[in-house]
């Protein structure tokens, strides 16, 4: 009696749900195209680009490299936890090198930023979308793309890549620190470790990494909340998208791309 | 020339527009009344383009402006002064920056110094300070901001000019100085406009021609004299109502002056 209903309305939602899944990567699609094409408004977005790589750049240092430091002093305990006594100790120099440069550098900094500059764009034009200023700077025929949002996403992919590159180092350095205090490892051995495991690759990875995080908690943000509706709200409502899908999206990637460059 | 030829637009099942066919000839100005939520914003944001009809035409200027391109709607909409009702400041701007991403002309618009005095003008026109240029939006008062925003939309010289309520909110004296300067655009520069308001004594005073919207319908346009003439009950009930307060009004004023 209940299934025929039930299953209609799943239908139902399941097709809501994919037109809106449609809807959103034409919107998104086009949105990149008109980003290419704006790109040439340099005189209009560079100006605005270095006031946001100022303010988002110094901004983020500390936050960024308070996680990764953290994140080195731990993986930098675990690793003596687990291998102290069944593997030499230069092995910490690698495993806490290789970690931090191939994955808890990128990643926890991408989830970091996802919150820090995500959501900040999303929360800013968000409410220049329902106070009607976007509406407003149409309206005097000048180019949202040019004057709101290139700006954002330069700066981001100008200024992330260089966080990451900050956090890898400053977590290695932690790591080695603690590693040192701690597992009572040597200077010698500790970069002995390093150099074992260490591939120029890694690095190329870590980079590219950074920048396919850059562009997803700038772009993804600066389309939510460009495309919002109704009020305090909406603006609360794409915030909260805007980081939870830069981080799966971040989290994504992150497989993808290992899978495609190391797997 | 602005011409809206049987447009139509509804919002899921709301119908706000049903059918509009309005002429603003050349150097024109009609004011356009209607009571709250009639389609009065809507209908001047079709006229820029911001939003798209579901029917029907619109033309600005011999252009169709459904029809237009990105950069050609860019290229018009920048002849075209647009007031928003709520200001719609960029608040993370000072008054100066807001009143500069008003002059639409790149080359002025880069140059420093003409700026500086067309900004200043542009102040001085709706009757505010120079001083007001260094403020922020949010340091403003509601009155205040509404002239800064039509200090921004005036600031590039436009042929066209929308006004979506521009006295409201206004002191009798300020929004005399603004009614005053929309007939000085329309007398010196030519400026076609349509002025959306409440204040029926405005719009007699700035108006060749009075729009009413209706039930998603134009329920009557004429001069001024024609609209009072008129048989009409919707006008009538309209025009009656905003005139008792206008009467009102105009008593409160003589007694705050005794
Ligand atoms: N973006 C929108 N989405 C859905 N409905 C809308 C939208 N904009 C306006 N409406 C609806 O259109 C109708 C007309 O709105 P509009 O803002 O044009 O009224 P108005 O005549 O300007 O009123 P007021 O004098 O109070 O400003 C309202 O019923 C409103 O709910
Ligand atoms: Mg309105």
């Amino acid at each position: 009696m209940n299934g025929v209903p039930v299953a209609l309305d799943l239908r139902r939602d399941v097709g809501r749900w994919s037109l809106r899944t449609a809807g959103h990567a034409g919107r998104f699609t086009f949105l990149l195209f008109d980003m290419v094409r704006g790109l040439t408004e340099w005189r209009i977005w560079l100006p605005r680009m270095v006031e946001q790589a100022v303010n988002t750049g110094y901004g983020s240092l500390f936050i960024v490299l308070l996680v990764s430091g953290f994140a080195g002093a731990v993986t930098s305990l675990q690793t003596g936890y687990q291998f102290t006594g069944q593997l030499p100790l230069y092995v910490a120099g690698g495993v806490i090198v290789e970690s931090m440069i191939l994955e808890l550098g990128p990643v926890l900094s991408g989830l970091i930023l996802a919150g820090r500059i995500g959501a900040r764009y999303a929360a800013e034009l968000g409410t220049m979308r329902v106070t009607e200023q976007i509406d407003a700077l149409e309206s005097l025929g000048r180019s949202p793309i040019s004057h709101l949002l290139l700006p954002r996403v330069i700066a981001g992919l100008f200024v992330i890549p260089p966080l990451i590159m900050f956090a890898d180092t400053f977590g290695v350095l932690v790591g080695w620190v603690t590693a040192k205090s701690t597992l009572g490892i040597t200077d010698a051995d500790f970069v002995y470790g390093a150099r074992y495991f260490f591939r120029p690759l890694d690095l190329w990875y870590s980079l590219i990494k950074s920048y396919f995080f850059a562009a997803t908690v700038t772009i993804i943000p600066c389309y939510i909340g460009y495309n919002t509706q109704q009020g305090a709200e909406g603006v609360g409502r794409s915030t909260t998208a805007a980081v939870v899908a830069s981080c799966v999206t971040i989290l994504l990637l992150d497989t993808v791309i290992t899978k495609l460059l190391l797997g | 020339m602005i011409e809206l030829q049987h447009l139509s637009k509804r919002f899921l099942d709301n119908v706000v527009l049903d059918g509009v066919d309005l002429r603003v000839d050349d150097g024109q100005t009609v004011a356009l009344l209607g009571p709250s939520g009639v389609g009065k914003s809507v209908l001047l944001k079709h006229i820029i383009g911001l939003i798209k009809p579901d029917s029907g035409d619109v033309i600005v200027d011999g252009l169709h402006v459904p029809l237009l391109r990105r950069k050609e709607l860019a290229e018009l909409r920048s002849h075209i002064g647009y007031v928003f009702q709520a200001g719609a400041l960029f608040d993370s701007m000072s008054v100066y920056e807001n009143i500069r991403l008003g002059i639409t002309d790149e080359t002025c618009y880069r140059d420093d110094g003409y700026c500086t005095d067309r900004v200043r003008e542009c102040l001085r026109l709706v009757n505010l300070a120079p001083e007001v240029a260094q403020k922020f939006p949010a340091e403003l008062s509601g009155g205040m901001r509404k002239r800064v925003s039509i200090s921004r939309a005036i600031a590039g010289k436009p042929k066209y000019l929308l006004y979506d309520e521009p006295t409201s909110g206004l002191d009798p004296v300020n929004a005399d100085v603004i009614d005053g300067l929309i007939e000085r655009l329309q007398q010196e520069i030519g400026v076609t406009s349509v002025v959306v308001t409440h204040d029926v004594r405005g719009a007699f005073r700035v108006a060749d021609r009075i729009a009413l919207l209706w039930q998603a319908k134009i329920r009557a346009v004429g001069t001024s004299e024609e609209i009072l003439q008129s048989k009409d009950p919707a006008v009538h009930q309209f025009l009656e109502r905003d005139l008792e307060m206008a009467v009102i009004q105009s008593e409160s004023d003589d007694g705050s002056h005794v």
